[in-house]
């Protein structure tokens, strides 16, 4: 599904991302670990295409195409999604709105017909349902006046309409309280089919409590410095990151 | 960052549909301005000696006067001897309906998405076609006599109704009002006249296009709307020009007049050629627009929507004269290359509990300069006035200004006055997460700029707020909310 060699990533000149690998199957769910300013939001960004994010060295294929030849809406008609870390407000525009517009321009994208808002408002809703949002949702503007966890959780809905193949979810935990927590995972969980894959970035245990990785990485400076299972994230609750330091020296 | 600049501006390049030139045979008077000028004007439209004399002192009133310098523009010097002031399509015969039109002028409007022959009609909109000085025809004015309205061109009501153009005329703007409105008055050549009768509703929407066509010609034209007691109505005008290297001034007079409990509701989309991407060419727009609630709870609404001229200098204004009366403003106004726009409202308070409601969004790309410029006054008798102004700018781009001068004077210490401003910038941060979504660049720029300027278009009749977020270069193909 993903595989990223030797990535390195510049932003401003300056290098991020110093020669990460990551390998993820189809229906996988990896976790990404890792201490601030690690460079775990430059490697959300640089997949998803952000300018600024310069690919200076490595590759990164998705389905055996060279992501660095797509635009950023061309990698999400190809089937990959970012849940922001921080999902940003776009005024006056409808969420319902918004949200049929992208489905449509990825659907076109890939030649396939555009779903009447019949379909589409179904769809919506049973995913408003499962998050336990209020459909009142669909009638405000994009993200404007979301409580914080309201913003992560709409992107939750975005995922589950536009039914990505890879989706990167960029410390969707974080700001959530535990009941709010609990439903992102249950729909992430719903969404896990065997064969879409997930990479959630995340600073804390808590979301993988509900989650099941099938791998679990530690990313330090630009590099993934350890990969396990599970219980790789145990240890990290319990020791935090400083034994990364004690293994560098 | 650059580079998205780049992009976004080449998006907001829209190409200019409407520059094509009809090649049509023109009557035009020679260039110049003087008082021979001015009765010939008059003499071509069969005036009444009160009418020319109006025109007369307008002119003399005018040659005392000199160009408002205070706005937020920098305006070349206009040589107003070099301008024709009249320039008509040749026509043997004044035609008695639109089919007796010259076909190349039908056409011309068709081109523009104005149909003026019966079986293309805009369903439930009668237009009034202005080609240079005239107005060339006017659709549904059968229907419209049945309901009693009166709509038709300034000279036929000049001609028709002279009581009425008598009384009104210049009863909101006179011809001392300033200088580009005494100039209008002295040789305005045609334009729109609509009366409503007294408890009528207007059966459906009105709608005057203005087309410049002649090269080196002025257009001067004037609209009186007078909507009688309990009377309501909603009127529309859109304008566009051919391109040229040259300037042309369009310098017009809007004079509304609503008597007690009386509705109107006045809608410009306004796209008269801007000017290229170096700023050559383009109209100069020197507009006045005014409308006077001159009873009792009556009710003026303006919305605007302006994205052409190399120049804008245009502040649509109501005076609540009657005590309840109630004014509103939502405006649009866009910029890109090389165009100024200082544009705006006044909300004058006399009456007591008068109302008024200002929205203006203002959005620059390239290197324009967007000004939003706007007076509230309350009256020392205007008791519990209350106004509201929200003025928000939307900047794309660095090499483009905007900027807000709002003036607020009250003499009533009951009044309340809010006033609300916010300048932002069309972040790359909401382009990225539109793209990250699967829209292209265009679509989320569309996108974008349409959310921002939402509580204007929600004002425009259907028909136009399409043809409004088109004019904005949004495409929401495929899309519907």
């Amino acid at each position: 599904m993903l595989k990223i060699n030797n990535l390195k990533v510049a932003v401003n000149g300056k290098e991020i991302l110093k020669g990460l690998d990551l390998e993820v199957g189809p229906g996988e769910l990896h976790a990404i670990m890792g201490p601030n300013g690690s460079g775990k939001s430059t490697l959300g960004y640089a997949l998803a295409g952000r300018d600024g994010y310069d690919i200076t060295d490595g590759s990164v294929e998705f389905e055996g195409q060279d992501l660095s030849e797509l635009e950023p809406e061309e990698r999400a008609a190809a089937g990959l999604f970012l849940a922001f870390q921080y999902p940003v407000e776009i005024p006056g525009v409808n969420n319902a709105y918004f949200l049929r517009a992208a489905l449509n321009a990825q659907r076109k994208a890939r030649g396939e017909e555009e779903v009447d808002s019949m379909t589409f408002l179904k769809t919506v809703r049973e995913s408003i349902k499962t998050l336990k949002m209020d459909e009142g949702l669909l009638k405000r503007a994009v993200n404007e006046g979301f409580s914080g966890g309201e913003k992560k959780r709409n992107e939750i809905v975005q995922m589950a309409v536009l039914q990505p193949k890879l989706a990167i979810l960029d410390e969707t935990d974080s700001g959530l309280d535990i009941d709010a927590l609990k439903l992102v995972a249950e729909g992430i969980n719903g969404l896990r089919d065997g064969k879409r894959s997930f990479v959630v970035i995340t600073h804390y245990q808590r979301l993988l409590d509900y989650l099941t990785p099938d791998r679990v990485h530690v990313l330090s400076d630009g590099r993934i410095v350890e990969s396990g299972g599970k219980e790789l994230s145990h240890r990290l609750e319990a020791e935090g990151y400083a034994f990364l330091e004690e293994s560098a020296a | 960052m650059n580079q998205t600049v780049e992009q976004v501006n080449q998006v907001i390049q829209q190409r200019y549909k409407a520059g094509f030139y009809t090649d049509i045979e023109s009557d035009r008077v020679r260039a110049g301005l003087d008082e021979e000028i001015v009765a010939m004007i008059s003499a071509k439209k069969n005036e009444p000696a009160w009418l020319l004399e109006w025109r007369l002192k307008a002119f003399h009133h005018w040659q005392t006067m000199r160009e408002p310098n205070w706005a937020h523009l920098k305006v070349p010097a206009i040589d107003f001897q070099k301008i024709h002031y009249y320039a008509a399509p040749k026509q043997k015969n004044r035609p008695k309906s639109l089919d007796e039109v010259d076909p190349k002028l039908l056409e011309t409007f068709d081109k523009l998405g104005v149909p003026l022959h019966e079986r293309a009609r805009l369903a439930g909109v009668a237009v009034d076609a202005v080609f240079d000085s005239v107005s060339v025809g006017t659709t549904f004015q059968k229907e419209l006599k049945e309901a009693g309205v009166i709509f038709c061109s300034f000279s036929e009501a000049v001609q028709e109704h002279p009581e009425l153009v008598r009384e009104y005329l210049g009863s909101v703007v006179p011809f001392t009002d300033n200088y580009f409105a005494a100039l209008n008055s002295a040789v305005f050549s045609d334009g729109s006249f609509v009366y409503i009768p007294a408890g009528t509703r207007c059966p459906m929407e009105l709608s005057t296009y203005f087309r410049i066509n002649a090269r080196d010609t002025g257009q001067f034209e004037r609209t009186l709307i007078i909507a009688e007691p309990g009377s309501e109505v909603s009127y529309l005008e859109g304008c566009t020009a051919p391109m040229r290297d040259e300037n042309q001034l369009h310098a017009a007079v809007v004079e509304l007049v609503a008597r007690k409990k009386a509705k109107i509701k006045y809608s410009t989309v306004q796209n008269w050629y801007p000017g290229d991407e170096n700023g050559k060419g383009g109209i100069y727009n020197f507009v006045t627009k005014r409308g006077d609630c001159r009873e009792d709870d009556a009710r003026i609404s303006w919305t605007q929507v302006e994205t052409g001229s190399a120049i804008t200098w245009k502040y649509p204004s109501c005076i609540l004269r009657g005590d309840r009366s109630a004014g509103e403003f939502y405006s649009v106004a866009l910029t890109h290359n090389h165009q100024q726009a200082d544009t705006g409202t006044k909300m004058i308070h006399l009456g007591k509990d008068t109302t008024s409601k200002i929205i203006s969004k203002g959005i620059s790309a390239g290197k324009s300069n967007n000004s939003y410029r706007g007076l509230v006054r309350i009256a020392k008798r205007a008791a519990n006035a209350r106004n509201y102004t929200q003025c928000d700018s939307l900047l794309i781009g660095k090499t483009c200004g905007a900027h807000t001068f709002p003036y607020i004077e009250s003499a009533n210490p009951t009044a309340k006055v809010e006033h609300e401003a916010t300048t932002s910038r069309i972040g790359e941060d909401q382009l990225f997460y539109c793209r990250a979504r699967g829209l292209d660049e265009e679509d989320a720029v569309a996108m974008i700029v349409d959310g921002f300027c939402k509580e204007v278009f929600k004002e425009l009749p259907m028909e136009f707020a399409v043809e409004a977020k088109a004019l904005l270069e949004i495409s929401l193909e495929g899309a519907v909310g």
